[in-house]
C-alpha cells in the first residue's frame, strides 16, 4: 500500500522520559514536492520528534521509513545518508572557515589527498543559482548575516543530495525580507520534487508556505489539516488547546503601581527586536503576564527592568518617581527588584560556587553577610540553611557546589534568594522552563504567595497556558510592541494566540 | 651605523638567521597544529628538551642521524599522547597539563641522561649533520651561501612547514582539523570524531616539537646540555600567535626572531657593543618580539574553540 511519492514516514512514534510522554503515537507522512508544517508550542514535542528522526534519541515505540526503507534507530548518520537534511535553529558552522569549507567539511574521506575544490565550488554555485541561495562561497562565515548563514546550512544539506529538508523554526532569526527569500527558495525546492518539513509556531508563515499542517500539543497529535481547509484561528486553537481546563486561581487584589514603563523604546539587538514605545504598569498584589513568541522583545523588557539596559526614549517610573539616571542592576536591586533570570545556569547561578555563595550573590555586599569589607560566612551559611529548609531545596548541604543540583532545586534556591530579600517587584522570566511538574507547581505557588503578600510580579513566558493560568493582567508582546493590558478572562486563547503571531495586534492607544 | 648595514647585507648573517630559525620552525609548526585543532600545548618546552636528548642519545648509542630524528619524533609523540589523553577525552585544564608535561619531560630527559652517563664530566659529542651545499642552487651569489648551504635538517624544517600548510588548507583532513578548533559541534554533526582529530593533532604536533629540540643536538651543536632549549618553546607559542595561526606567517616570524638573535650577537662585536651592556643585546630579540607580537596579533583570528574541551551532548 505504499505511495510511490512518499519519501518519509513516521509510524506511531512514542517516546517517554520517565513519567513524561514527550511523543505519544505520532505519525507523519511526507510526500515528494510538499511542505508539511509541524506546529506546536514550546515543549509540545516537536524537537523530540526530530531528535528521534536524527538518531539522537531512540523511540520507545514506532518506526521510521525513509524512501521505502526502515531507518535504523539511534544512528545519527542514518538519516543523513538516507538523504534527509536538517537546518537547526542554532547553526553548526565554523565562523572562521569559508562558506565552501563549511559545506565541504565531512564530505570527503579524511585521508584523501585532494579536496577537488573546483568541482565542489561549481556544484555549490549551481545549487545556489538553482534555488536562489546567493552567497559568496569564499566569504568567511563569521562575516555573514544570519540569513546568509542559514543559506549556507541549506546549501550544506543540498550539497549532500538531501531530498528531504527539515527546517527548525527557520524564520525565528530572519528579517521579514529574508524570510520571504527563504520561502521563494523552499517553493523552488518543492517544485523540483524535494520535500520540506517546516517547524514553526508562526501561523501566518505556516499558512503561506505549507500544504499540510500537523499540530502537536503536549506530545500528542492535536490534529492534521490541509492548509487550504483551515484558518489561523483554527490552528491557534489546536495549538494552545482551548478546551484545556485549568484549576481556577483567585484573582489578586490590585494595589498602587510600583513600576511603570511609559512609552519606552530600546534599540534592536542582533536578531531580536527592542521595545517599541512599550507602556506597562506593574501593580502591587498583581501578576502581570507577558505572552509572546520568544525573540519578540522579551529580552529587552527583562533587561530594562533588571537594570542592564536604559531606555533610549520613554520613561521608567518607580513608585511614580523617575528611575535613577544611572539605571544599573545595583540600582534596580536597591529599588526593591527581585530577579528570577531566564537562564538559571548562565546568569542565575555560578555553577562551581557553593549554594551559600550563590545564595548571597546579590546581597553579599550588605550586612549581615559582610561588614567593613569582610564576609561573614557563618551568617551566609545560616541564611542558606534557612532557604534550603523553607524552600525544600534537595541538596547535600550549603557547601555543595550548585552544579550538582537538579534544575528544580536550583530554581528553588534562586526563588529563596529572591523572595527572602523581600522584593516589592519580582521579575520572573521563564521561571519554570525545563522543570518537572512538581517543581512547576511549587514555583507557581510561591509566585502567587508573593503576590498575595503585596509584591508586583511580572511573569514573562512563552507558555500561553502558564501566562493565562497565573496572570491577573496580560500583555501580549510582538515585534517589541506591547498590547494594552488585557484583564484576566476577557481574551480568548485564540485571540491571544493570533496576537502573539502578530495578526490583528491591538494597538496601544 | 655602517657596521649595522654591513651586517644586514652579509650572506653569513642570513645563513645564521635561517639556521637559528630552523628548530623554531619545527616546534612552531607542532604547536600550530595543536592549536588549530583546539588544544594549547604548553608541554612544548619540555618536549623540546626530551627531543634534544632522545635524538642525541640515539645517535650517541650508534644509530644513524636520521634514525636519531625519528627517535626524537617518537619521544615527542609519547608525551603528546599523554597530554592529549588528559586534555581531550578527560577535558582537563590545558594549562595545568601542559606545564606538567613540560616539567615531566624535562625531568625524564635529565634523569635518563644522568642514569645513562653517570661518570661524564664534559658532555660527550656526536658527529652532527654537516652543511649540504645543494648542487647548482648553492652557486647562486648571496642566496647560495645564505639559504642553500644549510644542513639537511634545516631544509627539512622548511619542507615541514610547506607540508603543514598543504595539509591544513588543501586536504579534507586539514579542513576537519581546523573545524575542530573552530566549532567542534560542526565536526561532530558530520559524524567525524572530534576526540580522534584533536588527539591526533596533539600527538603529531608534539612529535614535531621534539624534532625541533633534536635540531639543537643533531644539527646546531653536537652535545646535550640540560638548559639548551632555553625558552625556545615559549618563543614558539608566541610565534604561533605572531603568525596568526598561519604556517607561512609563522615561518616569517621565526626567521625574524632568529635574525634579531643573529644581529645582537654581531652587534656586540661592533663599536656600539663596547658602549652598551651586553644584556641589552641579549634582551633585544625578545623586546622586538613583544613589539612585533603586539602589532601583529591585533587582527589575529584565534581559533574559536581553542582551550575549550568538547563534550558530546553539551551545547
Amino acid at each position: 500500500m505504499t505511495d510511490p511519492a512518499e519519501v518519509l514516514r513516521l509510524d506511531r512514534i512514542t517516546k517517554r522520559f520517565g513519567a513524561l510522554v514527550a511523543n505519544d503515537a505520532i505519525s507523519l507522512r511526507l510526500r515528494a514536492g510538499e511542505v508539511v508544517a509541524l506546529l506546536g508550542e514550546n515543549g509540545a514535542g516537536k524537537t523530540t520528534l526530530m531528535n528521534i528522526l536524527f538518531g539522537q534519541y531512540v523511540a520507545d515505540e514506532g518506526q521510521i521509513t525513509a524512501f521505502g526503507r526502515a531507518l535504523p534507530p539511534g544512528n545519527p548518520r542514518a538519516a543523513l545518508n538516507a538523504g534527509i537534511g536538517m537546518v537547526h535553529q542554532h547553526f553548526t558552522l565554523a565562523d572562521q572557515l569559508t562558506v565552501l569549507e563549511n559545506i565541504l567539511l565531512g564530505t570527503r574521506g579524511l585521508w584523501s589527498w585532494s579536496m577537488d575544490i573546483a568541482a565542489a565550488r561549481a556544484k555549490v554555485m549551481a545549487l545556489a543559482g538553482r534555488f536562489g541561495l546567493s552567497v559568496d562561497p569564499d566569504a568567511r562565515v563569521g562575516r555573514l548575516s544570519v540569513g546568509e548563514r542559514q543559506r549556507v546550512e541549506i546549501l550544506k544539506a543540498l550539497y549532500r543530495d538531501a531530498r528531504v529538508l527539515i527546517l527548525d523554526e527557520p524564520t525565528a532569526v530572519l528579517t521579514p525580507q529574508e524570510a520571504e527569500a527563504l520561502f521563494d527558495t523552499l517553493r523552488k525546492m518543492v517544485a523540483e520534487g524535494l520535500a520540506v518539513i517546516f517547524i514553526s509556531h508562526k501561523l501566518n508563515e505556516v499558512m503561506a508556505i505549507a500544504d499540510r499542517c500537523l499540530v502537536l500539543r503536549h506530545g500528542r497529535m492535536a490534529g492534521e489539516v490541509e492548509t487550504r481547509d483551515t484558518s489561523p484561528a483554527q490552528l491557534a486553537a489546536m495549538m494552545v488547546g482551548a478546551e484545556v481546563t485549568r484549576p481556577q486561581i483567585a484573582a489578586g487584589q490590585a494595589g498602587r503601581a510600583l513600576l511603570q514603563l511609559d512609552r519606552v523604546t530600546t534599540p534592536d539587538r542582533e536578531g531580536a527586536p527592542g521595545l517599541k514605545a512599550a507602556s506597562l504598569a506593574l501593580h502591587a498584589g498583581q501578576i502581570t503576564g507577558i505572552a509572546g513568541v520568544s525573540g519578540n522583545g522579551q529580552a529587552a523588557l527583562s533587561d530594562i527592568l533588571s537594570g542592564l539596559l536604559s531606555p533610549a526614549s520613554g520613561r521608567l517610573l518607580i513608585e511614580g518617581q523617575p528611575a535613577p539616571d544611572r539605571w544599573t542592576p545595583a540600582a534596580a536591586l536597591a529599588s526593591g527588584l527581585g530577579r528570577i533570570p531566564e537562564d538559571r545556569h548562565k546568569t542565575g547561578t555560578i555553577a562551581d560556587f557553593t549554594l551559600t555563595e550563590n545564595a548571597v550573590l546579590e546581597t553579599h555586599v550588605r550586612p549581615p553577610f559582610s561588614r567593613g569589607g569582610w564576609m561573614d560566612w557563618a551568617a551566609a551559611a545560616a541564611h542558606t540553611r534557612d532557604i534550603i529548609e523553607k524552600y525544600d531545596v534537595r541538596c547535600p548541604g550549603p557547601d555543595a557546589r550548585i552544579r550538582l543540583l537538579s534544575g528544580g532545586n536550583m530554581q528553588k534556591l534562586i526563588l529563596g534568594r529572591v523572595l527572602e530579600a523581600g522584593p516589592s517587584v519580582i521579575l520572573a522570566n521563564q521561571p519554570v522552563r525545563g522543570l518537572d511538574i512538581g517543581a512547576i507547581a511549587y514555583v507557581h505557588g510561591q509566585l502567587l504567595a508573593a503576590r498575595d503578600r503585596g509584591a508586583a510580579v511580572i511573569l514573562i513566558s512563552e507558555d500561553l497556558d502558564e501566562v493565562m493560568q497565573l496572570s491577573d493582567v496580560i500583555h501580549v508582546i510582538s515585534e517589541g510592541r506591547l498590547s494594552p493590558p488585557i484583564p484576566r478572562g476577557t481574551a480568548s486563547v485564540a485571540d491571544l494566540g493570533l496576537w502573539m503571531a502578530g495578526e490583528g495586534f491591538p494597538h496601544a492607544a | 651605523m655602517m657596521a649595522f648595514w654591513d651586517i644586514l647585507i652579509s650572506a653569513s648573517f642570513w645563513a645564521a638567521a635561517i639556521r637559528i630559525a630552523s628548530p623554531l620552525i619545527f616546534a612552531t609548526m607542532g604547536e600550530l597544529i595543536c592549536e588549530r585543532a583546539g588544544v594549547l600545548n604548553l608541554g612544548i618546552e619540555g618536549i623540546m628538551v626530551m627531543g634534544a636528548f632522545a635524538g642525541w642519545f640515539a645517535v650517541y648509542l650508534g644509530l644513524p642521524l636520521w634514525l636519531g630524528v625519528a627517535v626524537a619524533f617518537a619521544s615527542g609523540m609519547v608525551f603528546g599522547a599523554l597530554h592529549s589523553a588528559l586534555t581531550v577525552p578527560f577535558g582537563l585544564s590545558q594549562h595545568v597539563v601542559g606545564l606538567g608535561i613540560t616539567l615531566l619531560a624535562t625531568a625524564v630527559a635529565a634523569f635518563t641522561y644522568r642514569l645513562a652517563l653517570p661518570q661524564v664530566t664534559s658532555p660527550p659529542r656526536i658527529e652532527p649533520f654537516q652543511p649540504w651545499e645543494l648542487p647548482v642552487l648553492s652557486d647562486i651569489p648571496f642566496l647560495g651561501e645564505a639559504v642553500f648551504s644549510q644542513t639537511a635538517l634545516t631544509y627539512a624544517a622548511f619542507l615541514t612547514a610547506f607540508l603543514v600548510a598543504l595539509v591544513l588548507y588543501r586536504t579534507p583532513l586539514g579542513l576537519a582539523l581546523r573545524a575542530a578548533g573552530e566549532n567542534p559541534s560542526a565536526v561532530a554533526a558530520q559524524g567525524l570524531s572530534v576526540t580522534g582529530l584533536r588527539m591526533g593533532a596533539v600527538i603529531v604536533g608534539s612529535g614535531l616539537m621534539a624534532v625541533g629540540g633534536a635540531f639543537l643536538t643533531l644539527s646546531a651543536f653536537s652535545s646535550f646540555f640540560f638548559d639548551m632549549v632555553n625558552g625556545r618553546g615559549w618563543i614558539c607559542i608566541a610565534l604561533v600567535v605572531f603568525g596568526a595561526w598561519r604556517p607561512g606567517k609563522a615561518v616569517m616570524g621565526a626567521i625574524l626572531f632568529a635574525a634579531f638573535d643573529a644581529l645582537q650577537v654581531r652587534l656586540q662585536q661592533t663599536p656600539i657593543g663596547a658602549v652598551l651592556p651586553y644584556q641589552l643585546f641579549l634582551a633585544m630579540p625578545y623586546i622586538l618580539s613583544i613589539v612585533a607580537l603586539v602589532l601583529m596579533s591585533r587582527r589575529a583570528e584565534v581559533p574559536q574553540a581553542l582551550m575549550v574541551p568538547y563534550n558530546k551532548g553539551e551545547r
